[in-house]
């Protein structure tokens, strides 16, 4: 890639156009030079792709909640992007206790102390947690 | 080791913070000779290792191991910690600040809230440097910024014990002692010889040139096995790992070149310097492997031709690393 080839598409989303990343790129004379880049349209596809399909799952979770089928538990987990091994790992549960806790029947009849400690994991207020989808 | 801590903004996380500390210690090495020094350009695909259910794809070595390779090829003494707990981590990390010494460390970035949101998706492998704390805040050099940063205690503290694959466990690392003179000769040629057996040899499909292969069969495949979904989001997420942060473009293939142009120029050895055109030769063809991946997830097309097509390039991107690599080998040092 040519100095004047690197690509400078800039892209607002989500905050993107705020890094203006180090490339490598040769000089005229072959040698190599750093050049900022404002983005790549390529990679930005890339960037928007991957969230639109996470915030498109989140809407549908949400959805289910409002629903009564599932519990905030699973929306505040795809909120955070993370999957149900991260959690169980934050948590110090097994997976499955988590799966569990995604009824909504069951996360209504959680103690204190584990509704306290997933409220740590999302950071945020306990309340937030129990009311959400209400 | 009193003076302040310099940060200067570099193209990969780790070969940056490695460069920045040697800075620190009185060394003076380029992001490509670290990078190279370090053995960092690699290639993997994991099909079984699955992030948000897509399979890994890397194109640089393991986390920590370019630090290591290179402090360790120079001759420099460091110190490097895990810890099992935050509280005992942050206490490590404040009295290393208090001796003013700058710390590099793994994090996981979902959790630096200095980036923008774009960029904060579960990767728990990137690297930075505390190098002070103010009010209460710590001093970040993130060597993909421009700038410095800040972070404050508990974003810090989540960050380096983020969960999943891998985990950092509060992993931190410094350089205690350098040497007067660094052989680079020979952390030149050790770093080279290494690529070439990591990409070279590995007997197993998923990692080296081989993964290339790997990769290329299954991408052939995704129109038949896949729904049109995932197979925009698989070959996205292969493009996010070679082109949108940290690789210095075309999958640290022009990184790497950098690094071969500086070395061929430190032994004045002109084989090395034609290796290193042949490089950008393939980080070019990384990027129209990239482009061509783009226009496919754009259109939405899931007919088998276009998905052969970009198997195709791939396969051609490996015959090209598979010879490159065997030359690089056999060049000879004198």
């Amino acid at each position: 890639m040519k100095e004047n080839e690197v690509p400078q598409d800039k892209e607002d989303y989500k905050g993107k156009s705020q890094i203006h990343k180090l490339m490598y790129a040769t000089k005229e004379d072959g040698s190599y030079t750093q050049v900022n880049s404002e983005g790549w349209e390529v990679e930005n596809m890339a960037t928007r792709q991957a969230w639109e399909a996470v915030l498109e799952e989140l809407q549908e979770i949400e959805a289910r909640v409002r629903n009564g089928e599932l519990s905030p538990i699973a929306y505040f987990m795809h909120k955070h992007l993370m999957e149900l091994p991260i959690l169980a790992r934050h948590m110090g549960k097994w997976q499955w206790q988590i799966k569990r806790h995604f009824k909504p029947a069951v996360f209504r009849k959680l103690d204190q102390d584990t509704l306290n400690r997933y409220a740590r994991v999302f950071n945020i207020p306990v309340d937030s947690l129990v009311r959400f989808g209400q | 080791m009193a003076e302040q801590f310099i940060h200067q903004q570099h193209a990969h996380c780790e070969s940056g913070v490695t460069s920045n500390l040697l800075k620190h210690s009185g060394i003076a090495l380029s992001e490509p000779m670290t990078f190279g020094i370090g053995a960092g350009i690699f290639f993997g695909h994991l099909p079984f290792v699955k992030v948000s259910g897509i399979p890994g794809t890397t194109f640089r070595i393991w986390p920590g191991y370019i630090f290591k390779r290179v402090t360790q090829r120079l001759g420099l003494k460091i110190h490097t910690e895990k810890f099992s707990n935050e509280a005992k981590a942050m206490e490590a990390l404040d009295q290393a600040l208090a001796r003013n010494i700058p710390v590099g460390m793994i994090a996981g970035v979902y959790y630096l809230n200095y980036l923008p949101e774009a960029f904060r998706f579960h990767f728990n492998a990137h690297n930075l440097v505390v190098y002070g704390k103010e009010n209460g805040q710590y001093l970040v050099s993130d060597p993909i910024l421009e700038g410095t940063s800040q972070i404050g205690y508990d974003d810090l503290a989540r960050a380096r014990f983020a969960k999943g694959f891998p985990e950092p466990k509060g992993k931190m690392y410094y350089i205690t002692e350098a040497p007067d003179t660094i052989d680079l000769a020979k952390g030149i040629k050790d770093g080279i010889k290494q690529t070439c057996f990591f990409m070279s040899s590995p007997p197993v499909p998923w990692f080296g040139i081989n993964a290339i292969y790997t990769l290329a069969n299954k991408i052939e495949k995704y129109p038949e096995k896949l729904t049109p979904r995932q197979c925009t989001l698989y070959l996205g997420n292969i493009i996010r790992m070679q082109e949108e942060i940290g690789t210095g473009g075309g999958g640290f293939r022009f990184l790497y070149a950098a690094f071969l142009q500086e070395a061929a120029q430190y032994l004045s050895h002109n084989e090395l310097g034609k290796l290193s055109e042949r490089c950008t030769k393939m980080g070019d063809q990384w990027r129209n492997f990239a482009y061509s991946a783009a226009r496919i997830c754009k259109a939405r097309e899931s007919d088998l031709v276009s998905y052969k097509e970009l198997s195709a390039l791939l396969r051609g991107i490996g015959d090209t690393e598979k010879q490159f690599f065997k030359d690089l080998k056999a060049v000879r040092f004198s």
